[in-house]
């Protein structure tokens, strides 16, 4: 044990980086204050220091309060509360520690983040008495979102529950079922007792039960994951170094991969391509650099690269775009809000982003989807982004540089979310428009008519189906060439890999709106029948097509008359809890603001909504050129 | 390919650092480094010659003198300006000067306010800078072990450690309101091990007293005062004596204790660091002052 301490520490060992997280007072500080103790990473003054600070703000009567050891603001010891992450160091002989204490209040959760951010694992407590609570739940889902792999639970406090392990089985077989549906791959439970120490550095006496290794064994064992060094080469340039006419350094970090002179790269996203000239530094130049490496790299090509671009292998570029899903995580104490502009810091770029639409919340409990219009302070949502220029990206799960940024508010200046790409919507950018002579204009002239989308909204049962069939014999008949996409049929083929999620409703009229707007370039008189229940999405098929191009039809039916139809009988499913997510029942419908058309059906019938809807198209100037 | 060797911690934090300091030359209008010539100092400017090679660091060194330094010190000073060719800024408090501040009549508290909180909030404001970079780590204090790497100040240069920016990744925010100004701690993740044992691979020269040599020294309230030059009054019954001592820190030479040692080497330091049962602010009088104190004088402006 005395060892510990007085091992002579080679340089070259490797770090871990890792928190301790979970509800407040579980005993996060305790833990942390104990290992450290125990395993003679204290310093003598720093112990008599404790045992004073002990006396005057501890919170345990006689016994030393390891917890003050880490809660340094004046506040946090005052209240006996932990404000603000603190960062420990510390070194046994097999490895160097930098541990981030996290606060476990929900309120200081943008703490627990920071913290958690730059953590390879994360140290989760529990109180043994109480649980999994909720905090806990959140907590592994930051984790988790984070791309943290290992996470250990610590089952604490388990000397107040008699060393049982029956307490401890039921609370590690909760968690690795949680823990398996978040996506996270290896958890480790250890029953500890951080105030007495016990499978904190050497198995406890007082679980024999336990065959597993302790705290300290395990963050000394398990492996540090190093995923950069094996994926494409990535150099985001954050700053040209010119200090005379006769050199051009691109500075930076290398994220992943490995450089060479001679490598071919490209330059995102202007596309341009030239050779890795040199890699210098003030030790000479390298042959070689390794992912994490600070470089400074020329190329011997005279190409216009400025800071936030990024230099990535030729042969394997990162994706470029302009709009993503991403998953945001909101810190402050004002909402994020659908529609509002941020800027975006994502590796050395800052942009301009514009949240629209906000597709969901998650509940941390549950892990339902919810419906949101705005994200409060410490929510987890998915929205999608849409920035006013292009950037290279990859999604988090693969990079954590290219695919972590920061929200920054304009006017305050602070930070305000953090976010992490999952894809780009849109890959105009990888994928060019070929010219094609035939174009809107020859199909429309040929079929002798104006081709729009008629966008038929309401809640399932209003009649949208039956109106459109209606509409749709009408223009037939006089010679009108059309298309009706209905939801269920469009269910059926194009999306039936689609469920009724928050999300796979989004990417459902996403695709419909997409082939609308084909459709309409071919020369057609589209019809779309589906709920489509939400603002913006409706508004995001509006923005395919020419203003005069979308006609919005309101199917307005109160929900009593649609509930009581019941057709399907999907009201009555929903009622009794086996549909989730149907509009009206447990998911909101956002009747339009100005559709081109409301269609009262309580005043009129199917046939005459349908001439009505002809009629509107004929003096619009929409069926015949 | 053939494999390229790992990085090891120290040169992960190196890497850590140099990122930070460049996004700080990126983004921000009018960095400088505060210059204190220790051992600290000492690497965060070897650490800038390597993130802006081969040109010379972008900014200033801002040395922010109270006239109390070990002569030493400022003999290294002068030397490391001249060999650097980089811009030297020496500011002293023209206040204290005029009114003769010093820790024996005034005491460390009033010393310290004046000469260093003050005298750094004058010259930061009298130049305009809106960043400056400082040598401190977060193993060295409780309240250090809080603070962002890059830590806002209000235009009165008080920090609020209960409103600190979230930091995620190596995301950071330099986007500053009228009058804010930021503190950024490119070394905040590294431990004194770290710096000794960087200091030993890259051969940097630091100022002699941190070496072990036969000194003299007398001994006040437990602590081991060099006697520096003439500057230091002599209380009644005191004689230096000639003992074997070094310094793990080095401050204003009435307030810094030395430490008994053989540690003649950076070898020997370095070995001495991992027997050490002791911190290195131990050797710091002004940090005693009172519970907390580190936090309340950076709430104040305080480095």
């Amino acid at each position: 044990m005395s060892a510990v301490a007085t091992t002579v520490l080679a340089p070259t060992k490797d770090l871990l980086r890792f928190l301790t997280c979970g509800s407040v007072d579980d005993g996060k500080s305790t833990l942390i204050g104990r290992l450290l103790f125990d395993s003679h990473n204290l310093l003598d003054d720093q112990l008599a220091l404790l045992v004073d600070d002990s006396r005057r703000h501890g919170t345990r009567g006689a016994e030393m309060d390891y917890a003050l050891l880490l809660d340094g603001l004046a506040a946090e010891r005052e209240q006996g509360i932990t404000i603000d992450v603190a960062y420990r160091f510390f070194a046994t002989a097999r490895r160097k520690f930098i541990v981030a204490d996290t606060p476990g209040h929900e309120q200081y959760t943008r703490n627990m983040v920071t913290g958690a951010s730059t953590a390879d694992l994360a140290i989760l407590l529990v109180d043994a008495r109480k649980g999994l609570l909720p905090q806990t739940r959140r907590h592994s889902h930051i984790v988790a979102l984070l791309g943290i792999r290992e996470v250990v639970l610590a089952v604490n406090k388990m000397d107040l529950v008699d060393y049982s392990s029956a307490v401890f089985a039921r609370i590690a077989d909760e968690y690795r079922e949680f823990a398996a549906r978040i996506g996270i791959e290896h958890s480790t439970c250890i029953p500890v007792s951080a105030a007495h120490g016990d499978n904190l550095i050497e198995p406890s006496s007082q679980m024999p039960w336990y065959q597993g290794a302790s705290l300290l064994r395990h963050l000394e064992t398990v492996p540090i994951p190093d995923r950069a060094s094996t994926q494409p080469m990535r150099f985001p340039v954050q700053w040209v170094n010119r200090p005379n006419a006769d050199f051009r350094g691109y500075a930076g970090t290398l994220v992943s991969g490995q450089l060479r002179p001679g490598d071919r790269v490209r330059v995102l996203p202007s596309g341009r391509e030239s050779v890795v000239a040199r890699i210098v530094t003030a030790a000479g130049d390298l042959e070689q650099a390794a992912a994490g490496q600070a470089i400074t790299l020329t190329l011997r090509d005279e190409l216009d690269i400025s800071r936030g671009d990024v230099i990535a292998a030729a042969a394997q570029p990162p994706m470029i775009g302009n709009q993503f899903e991403a998953t945001l995580i909101w810190m402050n104490e004002a909402p994020l809000l659908r529609g509002r502009s941020y800027l975006m810091k994502i590796g050395c770029r800052t942009v301009q982003a514009t949240v629209a639409p906000l597709k969901y919340r998650i509940d941390v409990n549950t892990l339902e989807h919810q419906p949101t219009d705005l994200l409060a302070l410490n929510d987890i949502g998915v929205a999608e982004l849409s920035l006013d220029q292009d950037i290279a990206f990859a999604p988090y799960a693969e990079s954590r540089e290219l695919g972590g940024f920061i929200l920054i508010d304009r006017i305050s200046q602070q930070t305000v979310g953090a976010g992490l790409l999952h894809f780009a919507l849109r890959r105009s950018d990888n994928v060019h428009w070929q010219a094609i002579d035939i174009g809107k204009p020859a199909h429309a002239r040929q079929k002798q008519q104006k081709p729009c989308v008629l966008w038929f909204t309401g809640l399932s049962g209003a009649g949208k189906s039956t109106i459109a069939n209606l509409v749709e014999k009408q223009l037939h008949a006089i010679g009108r060439h059309t298309y009706l996409l209905d939801g269920d049929n469009v269910r059926h083929g194009l999306n039936k890999d689609l469920g009724f999620t928050e999300a796979d409703r989004v990417e459902n009229i996403r695709r419909v709106a997409e082939v609308a707007k084909l459709m309409v370039d071919a020369g057609l008189i589209v019809l779309t029948a589906f709920i489509s229940p939400f603002r913006s999405e409706r508004g995001m098929a509006r923005a395919l097509f020419a203003a005069d191009e979308f006609i919005e039809v309101f199917i307005d039916t109160p929900l009593s008359t649609a509930e009581n139809r019941d057709v399907k009988g999907l009201y009555q499913k929903a009622r009794r809890g086996q549909l989730k997510n149907f509009t009206g029942v447990d998911s909101p419908y956002e009747a339009p603001l100005r559709p081109e058309l409301l269609i009262d059906t309580a005043s009129q019938s199917a046939e005459q909504s349908a001439t009505r809807i002809v009629e509107y198209l004929r003096a619009h100037g929409r069926l015949w050129t | 390919m053939t494999a390229v060797s790992p990085l090891t911690a120290l040169d992960r934090l190196e890497a850590e650092s140099i990122h930070i300091l460049r996004e700080v030359v990126a983004e921000c209008a009018r960095p400088v480094m505060l210059y204190s010539i220790g051992k600290d100092s000492a690497v965060m400017l070897r650490l800038a010659q390597k993130a802006f090679f081969p040109a010379p660091p972008p900014f200033p060194l801002l040395h922010v003198d109270t006239t109390f330094k070990f002569k030493a010190m400022y003999a290294l000073r002068d030397q490391m300006a001249a060999e650097l060719g980089m811009q030297l800024l020496v500011h002293q408090n023209p206040e204290a000067l005029a009114r003769g501040i010093n820790p024996f009549t005034h005491g460390s508290a009033v010393h310290t306010d004046l000469w260093k909180t003050e005298g750094l909030k004058q010259a930061l404001s009298q130049y305009g800078f809106d960043a400056a970079f400082g040598g401190a780590r977060r193993d060295e204090e409780k309240s250090r072990a809080k603070e962002r790497v890059f830590s806002f100040r209000n235009a009165a240069q008080r920090w609020d450690p209960k409103q600190q920016r979230p930091e995620l990744w190596n995301l950071y925010n330099s986007r500053s309101l009228p009058g804010e100004s930021i503190r950024v701690f490119p070394l905040s993740n590294w431990t004194e091990l770290d710096i000794w044992q960087y200091i030993e691979r890259e051969q940097i020269p630091v100022v002699p007293l941190y070496f072990a040599a036969l000194r003299p020294v007398v001994e006040r309230d437990g602590a081991l005062i060099l006697v520096d030059d003439e500057r230091l009054p002599l209380l009644p019954g005191e004689v230096p004596m000639m003992r074997k001592v070094r310094f793990r820190t080095l401050g204003c030479y009435p307030l810094t204790g030395a430490i008994e040692s053989d540690a003649d080497s950076l070898a020997a330091i370095v070995a001495e660091m991992q027997r050490s049962k002791t911190s290195e602010r131990e050797g710091r009088l002004i940090d005693h002052d009172a519970a907390a104190s580190m936090e309340r004088k950076k709430q104040a402006g305080y480095f």
